[in-house]
């Protein structure tokens, strides 16, 4: 399976809400720490290693 | 004069006059510069086969300090096959559980079981004198039956000249110099390899900023044989990590990383290693243990490999080739697994079975083992010494996880355990015409497995051999000069099966003298396995 680059959340209004949301009360370290774990975190569920290189290249 | 750089731990080849000293120059098929773990070990290998070894060495035995102390499991298993793993795996120490800290807390732990079905454990902490000992003891034993090895102790090479297909050796002894030749000349002198120096070759790599404590501590009170590991630990002064893991003889084995701006001087006064110390043993349980300190230093480390490890008759093998921070241990490991690659070809190439362009074939493989430990233990520094704020970032978000998340911790990377390179795709090897398990692909070291009431790899001693499992036993191959041994396993139990046969019912293996798979087939071809020999020598 390809990454999928083609819209895939449900809700994305509300997704996008809850990503912020999530780094509420955090001072710029705190949140880059936190983006940190969150990408750990998705690329194990992933653990596919084709489809994280081409997500760390389409990030770009 | 032989000045004496460092101290010994066993006088194990005192000096003693030959008569070549004050006689003509004599002509040797191979010298071996230096008695270290790796020097030694060639010179067992090549002796037991047959072929004669004359080994050089500036002090009289084992170096004492801070050196190896944990060998693997494809160090021991080599040195099984040398007759010489006995009382290394007896004296050695095992541990299984590890405890992984961030600061003031405990991370994780971990328990290595061992895997069922080896003969040796994944490896055992043992003082490198002590290993070296007993390589000495055997070649002892080998040379009472009749091995053509011979030590000579407190004998310092001064000068390398190579001669177009030989080499001349400068020579210098307590009782004055003398010069020999060496058809082969095998460089086991060491990092600072003087030999390197006076052919004028370079090193090149990456120095890694930092400085390193070891302190070697007994204790006799009781403390678990555990390895600990602190990232950011919480002790005054400790600096960027600490680890502790336990010795032979009650004695402990405590690194600090303590950076790169430091005065060694001073962080070398015992007071100060022992305010270290003291908080490092009763962190866990508030008391400090009686204990002594045995050794201490202060080391930097590098990594960096020669770009050629062969230059006409000169080989190097060990440090004096390559070199690696000690995370993951793979200094010693490595360079007794170039030894192990050595030996039987240079064996081959004496005998006059195979010609000397198969002696290429050590360096290009232990380059690239070399590169494969080089980019192993960058990795490892790299985590546990993160160069940038962004990889400091990455790696505290890991030890973070890896409290409560299984995932993140085999990420944590304090040292992985080393293991031997495979030589997939490289000439000499193949073909691979089994749909076999991948583990025993062609290249790769054969893994062990219960055979009969021992192990497989107690079968295969050091020559050519065809393994045959399932089916009649087949009858040996003769192929240029080479007999093949037999080792036919007609009901292969549960562990040999999955190792070596995966679905099929029988496989025929051609096993390499250092115990790495050559090729597989699902049938005996006499032709075939011929064929494969004369590929793995050269001549195909
Ligand atoms: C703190 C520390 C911890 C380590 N931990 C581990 C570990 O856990 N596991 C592991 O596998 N490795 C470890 N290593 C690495 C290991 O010690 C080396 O890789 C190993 O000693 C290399 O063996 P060698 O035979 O190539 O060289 P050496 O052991 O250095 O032996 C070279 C020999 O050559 C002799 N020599 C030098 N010059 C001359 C000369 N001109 N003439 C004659 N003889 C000469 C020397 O006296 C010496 O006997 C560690 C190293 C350090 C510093």
């Amino acid at each position: 399976m390809p990454l999928n680059l083609s819209p895939n959340i449900p809700d994305p209004d509300g997704f996008y809400d809850e990503l912020l949301r999530a780094h509420d009360g955090l001072t710029a370290d705190e949140s880059a720490a936190y983006n940190a774990r969150l990408v750990l975190t998705l690329c194990n569920h992933i653990g596919d290693r084709e489809i994280i290189r081409a997500a760390l290249e389409a990030a770009k | 004069m032989v000045a004496v750089r460092y101290q010994t731990a066993f006088k194990l080849y005192p000096y003693e006059k030959v008569p070549a000293q004050s006689g003509p120059v004599q002509r040797h098929p191979v010298v071996i510069i230096g008695g270290g773990p790796v020097g030694l070990a060639l010179a067992l290998d090549l002796g037991k086969k047959g072929s004669p070894a004359l080994v050089l060495d500036d002090h009289d035995g084992a170096g004492q300090g801070s050196k190896a102390i944990c060998f693997a499991k494809r160090t021991l298993d080599i040195a099984n096959r040398l007759g010489a793993s006995g009382p290394m795996v007896h004296k050695g120490v095992v541990w299984n559980v590890g405890r992984v800290f961030h600061g003031d807390g405990q991370l994780f732990t971990f328990d290595l079981l061992p895997e069922e079905g080896h003969r040796n454990p994944a490896f055992i902490n043992l003082q490198q004198p002590y290993f070296e000992r007993f390589l000495v003891d055997e070649i002892r034993a080998a040379q009472n039956a009749g091995a053509p090895i011979e030590i000579r102790g407190r004998n310092r090479v001064t000068g390398v000249t190579v001669k177009g297909d030989h080499a001349r050796v400068d020579v210098d002894t307590p009782d004055g110099p003398y010069q020999l030749e060496a058809d082969y000349l095998i460089a086991c002198d060491g990092a600072r390899s003087p030999t390197r120096d006076m052919l004028g070759l370079s090193f090149d790599g990456r120095v890694f900023e930092d400085n390193f404590l070891i302190a070697d501590v007994k204790m006799k009170a009781d403390f678990p044989t555990e390895r600990w590991f602190w990232f950011e630990p919480p002790f005054e002064g400790a600096g960027q990590s600490a680890l502790l893991h336990k010795q032979p003889d009650d004695i402990w084995r405590i690194d600090f990383q303590l950076g790169w701006d430091i005065d060694r001087a001073s962080e070398l006064d015992p007071d100060r290693i022992r305010a270290r110390v003291d908080a490092m043993l009763s962190s866990q349980t508030g008391t400090v243990p009686d204990y002594t300190l045995e050794w201490t230093s202060i080391y930097t480390f590098q990594c960096r490999r020669m770009e050629r490890f062969r230059h006409g008759p000169v080989f190097f093998a060990g440090d004096s080739a390559h070199q690696v921070s000690p995370f993951g241990a793979r200094g010693a490991n490595s360079g007794v697994q170039d030894a192990d690659n050595l030996a039987w070809k240079l064996d081959l190439v004496l005998k006059g079975l195979a010609d000397d362009a198969l002696l290429d074939t050590y360096a290009t493989e232990r380059e690239f083992g070399a590169d494969e430990n080089i980019l192993n233990s960058s990795r490892a520094t790299d985590f546990m010494t993160p160069k940038t704020n962004l990889s400091k970032l990455f790696r505290n978000a890991v030890l973070s996880l890896a409290n409560t998340h299984a995932f993140a911790r085999p990420l944590v990377n304090s040292g992985r355990l080393s293991v031997p390179c495979s030589y997939d795709g490289f000439d000499g090897f193949g073909p691979d015409a089994m749909d076999g398990p991948k583990v025993t692909r062609p290249g790769t070291t054969c893994v062990d497995a219960p055979v009969d009431n021992g192990f497989l790899l107690d079968h295969l001693e050091g020559a050519f051999t065809i393994l045959a499992l399932g089916g009649t036993a087949p009858a040996p191959v003769k192929a240029h000069g080479i007999t093949t041994k037999i080792v036919h396993v007609a009901t292969p139990g549960p562990a040999l099966t999955d190792r070596y046969l995966g679905a099929k019912d029988r496989a025929v293996y051609l096993i390499r003298p250092d115990q790495h798979v050559l090729a597989r087939w699902d049938d005996y071809d006499a032709a075939a396995i011929s064929d494969a020999i004369a590929t793995a020598i050269g001549k195909g």
